[in-house]
C-alpha cells in the first residue's frame, strides 16, 4: 500500500534515503557517462581513423574487430559488477528505508532511529 | 542443363513443404500456449504484465525473444555479409544499449509502474495530456518496428518459394506472395496478442529465443568447423570472397564512406554513422516492447536479474552474428545474396542452405537446413510482432481509451476488450505500410525505430525519473519534439525519397542529408524537454517524492 504523500516527503528528506540515492547515483551515473564515452570512442574511430582500425593485429583479426569485441567485454563486466554493487551496497540500505515506510520503523534499528528530515 | 533447373526445382519444393510443415508446427505449438495462456488470463494484470509471475530467467529469455528480431538475424547478418565490418556496428550498439535499461531504467521503472511507459511518465503530471502523448509515441516507433519486421518476412518468403524478378508461384508473383506472407504473418500475431495476452506472449517469446539460438549456434559451429575453427582464417576468406580485400573488415564500406574530392558527401556519410551509433545505444531504453516486459515480474529485483539474463543471451547472439555474416560472405557471396535480396535480408537462411549441401549432404541437405533455419527466422519475426502488437495495443487501451476517454471510469473488461480491439487495428496498419518498405534492409529500418524511441521516450522517461522540476509541460515538448523532429526528419531523408534504394524512388522531396535523424533527433528530444520544463511554473514536490521513494525502494509496487 502506497504511504501519505506527508510521509512520502519525510522519508525523501531523511538522512537514510539521501544516503541510498547518493550511493546509487555515484554508481549509476558516472558508470553511464564512462561506459558511453569509451562506446563513442569506439565509435569515432570507426569514423575518424580508419589506419589505426586497420591494423592487422594476429593475421587477419584487426584494431577494429578487437575493439568490437572489447565492447562486448565491458558490457559484460559492467552488468556483472553493477549487480554485486546493487546487492551489496544499495539493496540493504532500500530494504531498511522499506521496511520503516511498511511498519513504521526499520526493523534492525528501531531502538537508534533518528527520525529523519529535521535538518 | 534442364536437369539443372529440375533438380533446383525438386530441391525448392522439398525445402518449401518442410519448411511450411516446420512453421506449422510451431505455429501449432504457440497457439496452443496461447490458447492454454488464455483461460489463465483473468484480469487486466494477467492480460497486461502476465500475472507479474515470471522468473528473472523466463522474462530475460523472454526479453531476449523480444529484443533479437528480424533486424538481429536477418538484417545484421546481411549487412555483414555485403559491407564487411561495418554490420558489426550494429551488434555493438544493440548490446551495449543494454547498459542504459539496466542502470538507469530497468529497475526504477518497474517500481513505479503498473503496465505502460507511460505509467512513469505521468506519474506526476497532469495524466491526460501526458498519456496521450505516451500513447502516440508508443504506437509511432512500435509501428517503425513492426514494418521492419514484416519486410523481413516478406524476403524470407521470397526466398523459400524460389521466386526470384518475374518467376511465380501458385499463380502469384514474387510481390504478391511477400503481400500474403505479410497479411499472414499480422494475422497470427492478432491472434497471439487478442487471445494469450501478455502471458501467452511471453511463452512465445521463450520457445522463440531458445529456436534461434539453437539454430544460430548450429550455423555457427558450421561455419567455424569450416574453418578448423580459426577466426582468421574465416575473416580471410571473406575478405578474398568480397572481392574488396582487407578492408572488408574494417569500417567504412556502408557508413563513414570517403568519397575523394567530395568533402561534403565524405562529412555527412561520417554524421550518419555517429547518429546511427547513438540512435543505437540511446534507443533500447525507450522502447515500449521492451519496458513493458520489466513489469511481467514481481519485484524490481528480479527485472534486474532478467536484465542480466537478457545481455547474456543477446550478447552471445551478437558474437554468432560475425560468423553468420563473415561466414555468408565467404560461403555464400555477396552477389549471390542481392540477386535473391538487394538489401542482403536473405544472407542468413542462404548461409544455412550452403552449410546444409557441405554437412548433410546435397541439394536435400540444403533444402533442410533452409527449411530449419527459416522456420527459425519466422518464429523470431512472429514472436517479436506479437510483443510489438501487444506493447502498443496495450498503450491504446490503458493510456488512451481508459485514461484520457473514460477519464479513469472503465472496468477492467472494458480495457482489455479494447486492447484486443487495438491489437487487430495496429496490425492492421502495420500489414498495410510494410507493402512500401519491402527495398530496405530490416537492420536499418529498425535503427530508425531506435532513433524515434531515443528521442521521443527516453528524455522522457529519464527526466521523470531523475529530475525533481520536471513537469507536464517539459514531458509534452519533449515527447511531442522528440517524436516530430525524429518523423520529420526520417520523411525528408534519402530513406523515403530521392534515392535508388527510397521507399520512393520515383520521386524526390529530400533535403535531410542523413538516413538516420538520431543525432539531431535526440538532442532535440532533451533539449525540448528542458525548456518546456523550465517555461511552465509547474512543480509537485510532493508527487515526485513518491516517485523517487517508490522507485529507488519498490514501496508500493503494483
Amino acid at each position: 500500500m502506497p504511504a501519505s504523500p506527508e510521509r512520502y516527503l519525510e522519508v525523501q528528506n531523511s538522512e537514510e534515503f539521501a544516503q541510498l540515492r547518493h550511493k546509487l547515483r555515484s554508481f549509476i551515473f558516472p558508470t553511464t557517462v564512462a561506459f558511453i564515452v569509451w562506446y563513442a570512442l569506439y565509435v569515432l574511430l570507426s569514423a575518424y581513423a580508419r589506419d589505426f582500425m586497420a591494423i592487422k593485429v594476429i593475421g587477419n583479426i584487426n584494431v577494429a574487430l578487437i575493439f568490437g569485441l572489447l565492447q562486448f567485454v565491458s558490457t559484460f563486466v559492467i552488468a556483472w559488477y553493477y549487480a554485486r554493487f546493487a546487492a551489496r551496497e544499495v539493496d540493504p540500505l532500500a530494504d531498511n528505508i522499506y521496511d520503516e515506510l511498511e511498519n513504521g520503523t526499520p526493523k534492525a534499528e528501531a531502538a537508534a532511529t533518528t527520525d529523519g528530515g529535521t535538518d | 542443363m534442364p536437369t539443372g533447373i529440375l533438380a533446383a526445382e525438386a530441391s525448392t519444393s522439398t525445402s518449401r513443404s518442410l519448411t511450411i510443415t516446420l512453421f506449422l508446427i510451431f505455429v501449432a505449438i504457440t497457439l496452443g500456449i496461447t490458447v492454454w495462456a488464455s483461460r489463465q488470463t483473468k484480469t487486466a494484470t494477467d492480460f497486461y504484465a502476465g500475472g507479474r509471475q515470471f522468473s528473472g530467467f523466463q522474462n530475460g529469455m523472454a526479453i531476449g525473444g523480444d529484443y533479437m528480431s528480424a533486424a538481429s538475424f536477418l538484417g545484421i547478418a546481411g549487412l555483414i555479409a555485403l559491407y564487411g565490418y561495418d554490420g558489426f556496428l550494429y551488434s555493438i550498439g544493440f548490446l551495449v544499449a543494454w547498459l542504459v535499461a539496466l542502470l538507469l531504467v530497468a529497475e526504477f521503472l518497474r517500481n513505479s509502474g503498473r503496465y505502460t511507459m507511460a505509467d512513469v511518465l505521468a506519474f506526476r503530471m497532469r495524466q491526460r495530456p501526458v498519456r496521450t502523448a505516451a500513447s502516440a509515441s508508443t504506437i509511432v516507433v512500435s509501428i517503425f518496428y513492426l514494418i521492419a519486421q514484416m519486410v523481413g518476412a516478406g524476403a524470407l518468403v521470397s526466398l523459400l518459394l524460389g521466386i526470384k524478378g518475374d518467376t511465380t508461384f501458385l499463380g502469384m508473383d514474387a510481390d504478391t506472395a511477400k503481400v500474403a506472407t505479410i497479411i499472414l504473418v499480422g494475422a497470427l500475431m492478432i491472434i497471439y496478442v487478442t487471445v494469450g495476452g501478455m502471458k501467452g506472449t511471453t511463452y512465445v517469446q521463450i520457445v522463440k529465443a531458445f529456436m534461434l539460438m539453437g539454430g544460430a549456434a548450429i550455423m555457427v559451429i558450421m561455419v567455424l568447423a569450416h574453418y578448423k575453427f580459426n577466426l582468421s582464417a574465416l575473416l580471410g576468406d571473406a575478405a578474398e570472397q568480397s572481392g574488396k580485400g582487407s578492408a572488408f573488415l574494417e569500417p567504412g564500406l556502408r557508413y563513414g564512406v570517403e568519397t575523394a574530392g567530395d568533402a561534403a558527401k565524405t562529412f555527412y556519410s561520417k554524421m550518419d554513422l555517429l547518429s546511427l551509433g547513438l540512435a543505437l545505444v540511446l534507443g533500447t531504453a525507450g522502447l515500449p516492447h521492451i519496458l513493458t516486459r520489466f513489469y511481467t515480474v514481481p519485484t524490481s529485483r528480479i527485472a534486474r536479474k532478467s536484465v542480466l539474463w537478457a545481455i547474456g543471451i543477446i550478447g552471445t547472439f551478437y558474437l554468432f552474428t560475425l560468423a553468420l555474416g563473415f561466414g555468408a560472405a565467404a560461403l555464400v557471396g555477396g552477389e549471390n545474396i542481392t540477386a535473391q535480396d538487394k538489401a542482403g535480408n536473405t544472407a542468413a537462411p542462404q548461409l544455412a542452405q550452403q552449410l546444409g549441401i557441405d554437412y548433410l549432404g546435397g541439394d536435400t541437405g540444403g533444402s533442410i537446413m533452409l527449411a530449419v533455419i527459416a522456420a527459425v527466422a519466422f518464429a523470431t519475426i512472429l514472436a517479436v510482432v506479437a510483443g510489438l502488437t501487444l506493447a502498443s495495443s496495450s498503450s491504446l487501451a490503458h493510456d488512451f481509451y481508459a485514461s484520457v476517454i473514460k477519464r479513469g471510469t472503465a472496468s477492467e473488461r472494458d480495457e482489455v476488450r479494447v486492447a484486443r480491439i487495438s491489437a487487430l487495428l495496429i496490425g492492421a496498419v502495420a500489414i498495410a505500410l510494410s507493402i512500401f518498405a519491402q527495398s530496405l534492409n530490416v537492420a536499418f529500418l529498425v535503427a530508425l525505430a531506435f532513433a524515434v524511441a531515443a528521442s521521443a521516450n527516453l528524455p522522457a522517461i529519464l527526466y521523470s525519473l531523475f529530475w525533481r522540476r520536471f513537469n507536464t509541460a517539459g514531458a509534452l515538448w519533449s515527447i511531442y519534439g522528440g517524436l516530430g523532429s525524429a518523423v520529420i526528419l526520417v520523411f525528408f531523408s534519402p530513406v523515403v525519397s530521392g534515392s535508388a534504394t527510397a521507399m520512393f524512388p520515383e520521386s524526390d522531396w529530400h533535403w535531410f542529408p542523413l538516413s538516420n535523424p538520431g543525432i539531431i533527433s535526440i538532442p532535440l528530444g532533451f533539449f525540448f524537454g528542458w525548456l518546456g520544463t523550465v517555461i511552465s511554473k509547474e512543480t509537485d514536490p510532493e508527487k515526485y517524492a513518491e516517485l523517487e521513494v517508490r522507485s529507488l525502494t519498490g514501496h508500493g509496487a503494483h
